[in-house]
């Protein structure tokens, strides 16, 4: 969590200053949720399908921090080769599949390469997770995908980031149920609750949640209640984001949260959570000076093939 | 014994499952039922687990099968009739069509969409769809019009390391029948000479290359016209090596498609050879589509709103006079 949010941070002061084209796109309140569910899935053997503000997930489950900076800045070297940019980006063959920007789409995608493992005969243990937000509930694309998961019993987890805002709509303009947890029965999936605000809550629900789908329960909704302390990007102030909320129970910042919670609960110490601070900070400027020292993409240089099977003209 | 081109596209699928562990099929009532047009006939039984009826859920199918693909498989998925791949549109051309460019990773996946007009279908089960998926980069396009095609063509499909839109015509299912299937060893890519000519050239794909045939058998008949007709076979990649030498020989196109009329195919086709081609053509070149309105469901009506062996013959006398 506190790396993510340091790596961020520093993305959000670089778009600022000019060096970041396109957008940033951050996580900030999202992370006690995302970190918890990229922590409970084993990289090589899970899979993992993050969406926008799922930094903390990515790091949790083992992306290397300079695939993240490398997209950014749009350095050659990068796994997008800066063909696709800032949190577009995966390791599709390492399980952790690259978004698109329409949501809802990786629920059917992770479906899919679970459906591949079955019929492989590599499915024991695995579990498959992706992350939404509240938005993206009202896709047709979560509908369909969240439905075909549970018609196929696949062993996977769906994490419902609710943060109150699809960019800048409220959630009483995108579902009228009372909960989204509500939906869980209608689709014929386990569901969870938790206070997206509290850490060990959410280690706890969202860690339950990974090891029943693991355990062959089925598959598994959680729904998180929290709020999105940033705007949908970073060109974004959340204006519309009412006092009320913020200074609410939703508002708290999970990560300061989180460092109460380490601290009272002597799992680390104040001094402790400092030098990891420095540790993060240092490892956030090295990743971001290597990959703002390699080369850009050179539009020469570029294969401008989008199939594999052929380079000619088609 | 014949072969419908049906039975074509069953046999190649049962082929693939046989001799290809990674082939599995997904789609609505394909299973047990062995699909709306008996595609899929047999195969439930002959390969359990493999062949998969799906939810009513063209997005979410289309998802899976990239998911799938990412994993090393070859997923082939059946769309009950190409105008529901509409609600798919969004992961053919945005996820499918994008991931070997944004991720290095490719995925092979076929989909196969029964396409185009037959009687009484009316505007949601008679669309042809092939030039909304050629216009995406990253999407191969086949449109198989012969029996042995349909076979090959769709084994040649989920071969491909990419992802492919086969269209089959369901205007040919039954009513096209060959002895036996036969390979001329033609590639994806590769288009044919249907039937040689030297006064002009039709360029036909699908079910269109039937019509074509048989508007230059009147022809030939009526004044010794000898038209030559081009089957594209597939559409992206379109083979203007094959289309251009033939227009070099004759010096006249007529560019034919069952699709509506505005951009498409036969747009393409006409434009390339006016761009690389220009000094070649001896009058304008034509093009000759359905109507630009849905496509109707009334016999008499469907039968004026496509292109006939009749209104082929029309703009074929329009190019031979001019």
């Amino acid at each position: 969590m506190l790396k993510a949010r340091l790596l961020e941070s520093k993305l959000s002061s670089l778009y600022k200053a000019g060096k970041i084209v396109g957008g940033v796109y951050l996580g900030k309140g999202q992370e006690a949720v995302s970190a918890s569910l990229g922590a409970s899935l084993v990289r090589g053997r899970d899979i993992f399908a993050p969406l926008i503000r799922d930094q903390a997930g990515r790091t949790a489950f083992g992306e290397s921090m300079l695939d993240c900076t490398r997209t950014y800045l749009g350095s050659v070297l990068g796994p997008m080769k800066g063909r696709d940019g800032n949190i577009h980006r995966g390791r599709p063959l390492e399980g952790l599949p690259a978004m698109i920007s329409h949501l809802g789409t990786t629920v059917s995608v992770v479906a899919g390469m679970l459906v591949a493992r079955r019929l492989k005969g590599e499915m024991a243990g695995v579990v498959g997770a992706t992350c939404v937000g509240d938005g993206a509930t009202s896709t047709g694309s979560f509908h369909e995908g969240l439905n075909m998961v549970a018609i196929e019993n696949l062993p996977m987890v769906v994490i419902v980031a609710n943060n109150q805002f699809a960019y800048s709509t409220p959630t009483d303009r995108q579902y009228a149920c009372e909960d989204l947890l509500d939906r869980a029965k209608g689709y014929g999936v386990a569901g969870h609750s938790v206070d997206g605000t509290d850490m060990l809550a959410c280690s706890k629900v969202i860690g339950r949640a990974v090891t029943l789908a693991r355990e062959g329960a089925g598959p598994q909704m959680v729904v998180a209640r929290l709020l999105r302390l940033s705007g949908h990007g970073e060109h974004d102030d959340g204006s519309y984001v009412p006092n009320t909320l913020r200074a609410g129970n939703l508002g708290r910042d999970c990560l300061e949260v989180a460092t109460a919670q380490m601290t009272e609960g002597g799992y680390a110490g104040a001094d402790e959570i400092e030098r990891w601070k420095t540790e993060f900070t240092d490892e956030v400027q090295a990743a971001v000076a290597q990959a703002q020292q390699e080369p850009a993409p050179d539009p020469w240089d570029e294969e401008w093939f989008a199939c594999k099977s052929t380079t000619g003209r088609l | 014994m014949s072969v419908t081109y049906v039975d074509a596209i069953r046999d190649a699928q049962e082929k693939l499952l046989r001799d290809d562990p990674r082939v599995f099929l997904y789609g609505q009532d394909i299973s047990q039922f062995g699909g709306a047009f008996k595609a899929t006939k047999g195969l439930a039984e002959a390969f359990p687990g493999r062949v998969l009826d799906s939810p009513i859920s063209e997005d979410a199918m289309i998802g899976m099968a990239v998911g799938a693909a990412i994993e090393g498989l070859r997923p082939i998925v059946e769309m009950q009739f190409a105008d529901f791949s509409s609600i798919a549109f969004n992961q053919i051309v945005n996820q499918a069509a994008t991931h070997f460019y944004r991720t290095g990773v490719p995925v092979p996946l076929t989909v196969r969409l029964p396409s185009g007009g037959t009687p009484g279908s009316g505007p949601f089960h008679s669309q042809s769809m092939e030039a909304l998926y050629a216009h995406y980069p990253g999407l191969i396009v086949v449109t198989p019009a012969t029996v042995s095609d349909a076979y090959h063509m769709l084994l040649d499909a989920v071969a491909l390391d990419d992802p492919v839109i086969y269209c089959e015509h369901k205007f040919l299912y039954r009513w096209l029948k060959a002895p036996r299937i036969n390979g001329d060893g033609l590639p994806i890519g590769k288009a044919r000479i249907t039937r040689p000519g030297k006064h002009a050239t039709v360029v036909a794909y699908s079910a269109m290359v039937h019509e074509a045939v048989r508007a230059a058998d009147r022809l030939k008949e009526e004044g010794g016209w000898e038209i030559e007709v081009v089957d594209l076979r597939s559409v992206k990649p379109l083979d203007m090596d094959t289309v251009l030498a033939s227009v070099a020989r004759t010096g006249r196109l007529l560019a034919l498609g069952e699709a509506f009329p505005w951009g498409g195919v036969t747009a393409e086709v006409v434009s390339r050879v006016c761009v690389e081609g220009f000094h070649l053509l001896d009058a304008p070149p034509l093009r000759l589509n359905s109507r630009d309105t849905p496509v109707p469901y009334h016999p008499k009506l469907w039968a004026a709103h496509r292109p006939t062996p009749e209104t082929i013959c029309i703009e074929l006398r329009k190019l031979l006079t001019f």
